[in-house]
């Protein structure tokens, strides 16, 4: 298994500078084969991976799930304590997402076989995919935070590398470097949060810190004295503006997650990283990277139960987020920035399943659902945006007002969109379904108020998926002469057809008995007047989109009228981002930075011009001096001795 | 063997070194200047051999610096001629008010 | 008591020191300036003849006068066109000069006169075993007061002296 896996983060590495470094002398078969072979071994891999994890006897003497690391090298070492290693960790929330990531990640190499033919930089764009791959598995295997924080910004990176691939579009190249600066900007916070919980706690090792933080939370301080019991009584009493140091180390990183994540108020790079190819959307934007920040939380979830102040800020960032995004994908045109925008909303719901999971109400059910969740999702979301690539492929826009109709010419695509449709919108047997009544349920144990907020963003959810649906699928088509849309080579219909299968069936699994926040075994039971309401609110929402855009009518029309407000705000995003243009152009830029430039320039650049000045004015001055005459300067000399041994003598008088 | 003071043999090498340093400042010919740093040398030759001779009459470090200082002061009369020469070949004269390029 | 002959032995070498040294740089004759300063550096050689240096005399007249000078006659004759008379010094050049160097003179002398130590005399004569022999193991020597190491050093600076002669006065 040690080996395995070492073969797991190194062949993408390797794809990655083989087919960057030499990518140029290939043809684009040769290299997008090459790719998938590659990404299809690791897929092989990391099934057997988690599989054998899953289902062989790795259990504590407790009869929860045991935690392996497989390797650990040190790789600097600073001093004794200021250790940073490399790692691979394999526990349940790890497995899982080496199922995730390696089979979202091998259908997006080989629909991109179909998508980005005849591209330009096809070699560069499967290399750059190798190294997120690489990067992905790294950061959810890593074994200490500074690992986990290393490939954090190499997703980053990599995530800005893709979604700036069409670099001569300058919208790809001003969305790719907002990504990458807004997440650095949240990547500051975490820096930060790291810095302060390793310092407090002098060690980076997630299984140092999370275990003395289970049995805190289950015993009570005082009771736990286990090998790491120093670790947490370090951070008690230490407060700093009014709120608890762990508070602050929780927050700050949870920050991180928010960047990644894109949770409000950092969530304004993702819909603009649709600019990239839509393979990559479904990958990274979509199914893997931007479910980090809620990997990131899960993995330090123990330490979140100590806090319960972080815990409401995750639930009510979430909870706002949610509903936001799915208010603003209601009115959206462009078919990607509704993904987007269903995809924010969506892992805000992951995120507030974490924010309200309390093992004391129900022992851990919302971590459960959210990890559930996550893997749903990760399945119906890039399903979505692959059909959604599909389409975009067939009509060669992003606005559905320009693919009214399509389900006769493509039926594939008709076929797989709407069962992602259904399973986004919670409709039983879909795998959303599940997940989503697992999240629902662990709200309402919390608080019913979180229960019925996130439920009407369910409904919410199947109301803007089925208007997205019915305005491209069923409204009348346009007059296509002169070119008729088809459906996609096979290349790109399998990961379609199989991805489809997978959301079909997934709400089977008992995934309780494989992930749950201490690996204890779950059972997962539908709580009956949940589901029937779900389903019911979901079923509500779907008749009202059908009533509505079924086909084409004024009544859209006439409520955006009448909501006018409303329905403008929500077109423009609630204006985050002309708030975001006003605080950094006007505030940062005019009010901040200009002052301190205007200061630089004029004050201490006029300081040292004015010596500058002065020296050469005066070397101007005195630069008859020197003559060029050496008798002179003998002279002088011999003067300047006479006058010093004068001095000297009459000192010394 | 005479009873005459250290100051009557130092006087002598004190006025030497003084017409040098006034033959430096004043002259312009450029083997004339040379001249009168070979003066100076020789001042201060003077020097190291009567304080030698004065104040450590058993041991023989000023007599051996003056040794080395005419092998060096052989040296660089030699260097310095040839320079001059060359300058002469380049410039025609080897009047020093000439050869101010040195200025700012 | 001094001897008459001593006395007046050290009263010709100073004169000539004093009078040629001035002579030297006031004549306005280059040729002749050579020729005072050989005459200066002779009565230097006699200064240190009375002072019991004989070699130290010796090398002073082979070195400088007969070698240094000689070039110094050589590179006049090069460099001087015939029938060129040297022009008459600026009075201010010499007013300046003049009153520098007195200045210094003044200073050294009041220096050297004003101090006791310099009114000591002779102490006594070179110890015993003194010779030539002598002088040749500390010049070579290489233990304390041995001069090897300067003497190599001087050597490599005449050799390099030759070589830098010889390129920098070569015709191109």
């Amino acid at each position: 298994m040690e080996i395995i896996s070492i073969f797991i983060l190194c062949i993408p590495l390797f794809m990655f500078l083989l087919l960057g470094l030499t990518g140029m002398k290939m043809s684009h078969k040769l290299a997008g084969w090459l790719g998938c072979l590659g990404m299809g071994t690791v897929l092989v891999l990391s099934y057997w991976t988690a599989l054998s994890y899953f289902f062989g006897d790795f259990y504590t003497a407790e009869g929860t799930r045991a935690t392996l690391v497989l390797w650990n090298v040190d790789w600097l070492q600073f001093t004794q304590n200021l250790v940073i290693r490399l790692g691979f960790m394999l526990d349940p929330i790890s497995a899982m997402m080496l199922i995730v990531i390696p089979t979202i990640s091998f259908m997006v190499h080989l629909y991109s076989m179909g998508y980005m033919e005849g591209e330009k930089g096809f070699q560069r764009y499967f290399a750059f995919l190798s190294l997120f791959s690489f990067s992905m598995l790294g950061l959810v295997v890593a074994t200490n935070i500074f690992q986990m924080y290393i490939f954090w910004e190499l997703v980053g990176a990599s995530s800005y590398l893709l979604i700036g691939f069409f670099y001569k579009l300058p919208s790809a190249v001003s969305a790719s470097k907002k990504a990458f600066i807004v997440t650095r900007f949240a990547d500051l916070g975490f820096l930060l949060g790291i810095l302060i919980l390793s310092y407090c706690t002098q060690t980076f090792d997630f299984i140092d810190i999370t275990s003395a933080a289970v049995a805190n939370y289950e015993g009570g301080v005082a009771s736990y004295t286990g090998p790491f019991s120093g670790i947490l009584t370090s951070f008690s009493g230490m407060t700093f503006l009014g709120a608890s140091t762990l508070t602050w180390a929780l927050v700050l990183i949870f920050m991180g997650g928010m960047g990644k994540s894109a949770m409000l108020p950092l969530h304004i790079w993702l819909p603009d990283a649709m600019e990239g190819p839509t393979p990559v959307s479904a990958l990274i934007h979509a199914a893997t990277m931007v479910v980090a920040g809620v990997y990131l939380v899960a993995r330090l979830f123990p330490l979140y139960l100590l806090e319960m102040s972080a815990m409401n800020i995750i639930t009510i960032v979430g909870c706002i987020t949610a509903f936001y995004a799915a208010v603003v994908a209601c009115t959206q045109i462009d078919i990607k920035r509704v993904l987007a925008f269903s995809t924010i909303s969506q892992i805000a719901f992951m995120v507030t399943a974490l924010g309200v999971a309390r093992p004391e109400i129900h022992e851990g059910l919302g971590f459960m659902a959210s990890m559930f969740h996550l893997f749903t999702h990760a399945m119906f979301k890039a399903l979505l945006f692959l059909g959604a690539g599909a389409l975009i492929h067939a009509v060669h826009s992003n606005n559905y007002t320009a693919m009214h109709g399509l389900r006769r010419y493509m039926p594939v695509a008709h076929i797989t969109f709407l069962i992602g449709c259904l399973a986004i919108a919670g409709i039983p047997p879909f795998s959303g379904f599940f997940s989503k009544d697992e999240i629902l349920s662990a709200a309402f144990e919390n608080h019913w108020f979180w229960g019925a907020w996130l439920m009407m963003v369910a409904g919410l959810t199947a109301f803007y998926m089925f208007r997205l649906y019915y305005m491209i699928f069923w409204w009348k088509e346009h007059d296509c002469s002169h070119h008729t849309p088809h459906d996609a080579p096979a290349v790109m219909n399998i990961p379609l057809i199989f991805l489809a299968a997978v959301s079909c069936v997934a709400g089977f699994i008992p995934f309780g008995h494989f992930v749950t926040w201490n690996g204890a075994n779950y059972d997962i039971h539908l709580v009956p007047w949940v589901a029937i309401s779900s389903v019911c609110v979901a079923v509500l929402a779907i008749l009202l989109a059908t009533k509505m855009y079924i086909k084409e009518n004024p009544v859209p029309d006439r409520l955006a009228d009448k909501f006018h407000g409303l329905w403008t705000a929500a077109y423009h995003r609630f204006y985050w981002d002309e708030i975001y243009m006003w605080i950094t152009h006007k505030v940062i830029f005019q009010g901040v930075c200009r002052p301190i430039a205007w200061f630089d320039r004029h004050i201490i650049d006029g300081t040292m011009d004015g010596f500058a000045k002065v020296a050469q004015w005066s070397s101007l001055q005195i630069r008859g001096l020197q003559s060029g005459n050496v008798q002179f300067y003998v002279w002088i000399y011999l003067v300047g001795a006479l006058a010093l041994g004068t001095i000297a003598w009459l000192c010394l008088l | 063997m005479d009873k005459l003071p250290l100051a009557l043999y130092i006087i002598p090498s004190i006025i030497m070194f003084c017409c040098g340093v006034y033959g430096f400042i004043t002259r312009k010919n450029l083997i004339a200047i040379l001249i009168s740093l070979e003066l100076m040398l020789n001042a201060v030759d003077i020097n190291f051999v009567v304080f030698n001779r004065f104040l450590f009459p058993g041991q023989l470090e000023g007599m051996m610096f003056t040794l080395f200082a005419i092998a060096i002061a052989a040296a660089e009369t030699g260097l310095a001629i040839a320079i001059i020469v060359n300058l002469f070949r380049w410039a025609g004269n080897i009047d020093i008010r000439d050869l101010n390029k040195m200025k700012f | 008591m001094e001897s008459v002959g001593s006395i007046v032995m050290y009263g010709i070498i100073v004169a000539a020191i004093i009078i040629f040294s001035i002579l030297t740089v006031t004549t306005r004759r280059i040729l002749r300036a050579a020729t005072y300063l050989l005459f200066t550096l002779f009565a230097t050689a006699g200064l240190y003849f009375k002072l019991d240096y004989e070699f130290l005399g010796a090398v002073q007249i082979a070195v400088y006068a007969g070698g240094i000078v000689v070039l110094v006659v050589f590179a006049i004759l090069l460099t001087t066109k015939p029938g060129d008379a040297s022009v008459q010094l600026s009075s201010r050049r010499r007013i300046f000069g003049g009153a520098a160097s007195l200045l210094a003179l003044a200073a050294l002398g009041y220096a050297v006169v004003s101090r006791a130590g310099f009114w000591s005399t002779l102490r006594g004569p070179f110890e015993e075993g003194f010779t030539m022999n002598h002088l040749g193991e500390v010049l070579l020597g290489t233990e304390k007061f041995g001069y090897l190491l300067p003497f190599e050093a001087v050597s490599v600076l005449l050799l390099a002296c030759i070589i830098g002669g010889v390129v920098i006065a070569r015709k191109r």
